[in-house]
């Protein structure tokens, strides 16, 4: 097996509240990260890819290509965001880093065969560091 | 159980096709395709499974580790223009699927029947780009 990782990073702000919990529920739950106006992180995104060694490129990935995809897919719209208001799925959903990863892996899924089509690398993982103490991992489905 | 010894080496390469145009080989391989070539300090991480001896209490002897890594990776490849001084990389593009693919084999004759076998290598090209490589290409 090989796999390719590729380490990106972007810098956003979030603020994690529920409407479904008292304002003293959502302190006690999401603590500082509750502050009601946000806070941010230098987060530090991985993305791992497996697939067949191209014996007549040498590449497993196009990193170019999979620049370009994390780039519009993910980068653009969320480097120096706040993703409570800026990134359209956080309306709706808490970004929490579990939550950032699940829509990170639907927007690149779902661009994916598009950009490497039939049997070309498949995404395998993708990692969410938001600090140096926390560290996230999704295995995509 | 796993174990993983780390080192470095500094090298230069360049990607590109014999069979492809100037142009073509820039599409597919991007900056890394200048003719004169570049450099990267990569990072290696060789990674070894087993049980650990119930005498030694050691999985493997991390100085033999050293010098097998040093005879078959750092003292060939350390300071050389890969495309030029380190077969089969005047043949094979030296991306950095293909110089871990080169690495496995050359560690893995080395760990044939010995206490511990080789499990997986990493390779950082750069701290944004590293290459998880366990031995089968498909």
């Amino acid at each position: 097996m090989i796999r390719v990782t590729r380490r990106y990073k972007f810098s956003a702000s979030h603020r994690l509240h529920s409407d479904g919990f008292s304002d003293g529920e959502n302190r006690e739950l999401y603590g500082k990260c509750n502050n009601p106006h946000g806070h941010g992180h230098d987060y530090i995104l991985e993305v791992r890819v497996a697939g067949r060694l191209d014996p007549v490129s040498g590449q497993v990935v196009n990193v170019s290509t999979l620049d370009r995809l994390v780039a519009a897919e993910v980068l653009d719209d969320f480097d120096h965001k706040y993703m409570n208001a800026d990134v359209r799925e956080f309306q709706e959903v808490i970004p929490t880093s579990e939550n950032i990863l699940g829509v990170i892996e639907k927007r690149l899924a779902a661009h994916w065969q598009s950009v490497f089509p039939g049997d070309g690398p498949r995404l395998e993982a993708i990692r969410l560091r938001e600090t140096r103490r926390n560290l996230f991992e999704l295995r995509a489905s | 159980m796993l174990i993983t010894r780390r080192v470095e080496f500094s090298a230069s390469h360049l990607c590109s096709q014999a069979s492809l145009t100037p142009e073509e080989n820039r599409a597919l391989y991007g900056a890394a395709a200048n003719p004169n070539g570049h450099g990267h300090n990569y990072v290696l991480e060789v990674t070894l499974a087993g049980d650990p001896d119930p005498s030694t209490g050691m999985v493997f002897d991390l100085k033999h580790l050293k010098e097998i890594i040093h005879q078959a990776v750092i003292e060939p490849m350390d300071h050389r223009f890969l495309n030029y001084e380190v077969p089969p990389f005047q043949k094979v593009v030296p991306t950095a699927e293909n110089v871990a693919a080169e690495i496995w084999n050359r560690l893995q004759p080395s760990f044939n029947g010995g206490p511990a076998r080789l499990q997986n290598v990493r390779l950082y090209e750069t701290e944004d780009l590293y290459v998880d490589y366990s031995g089968d290409p498909q």
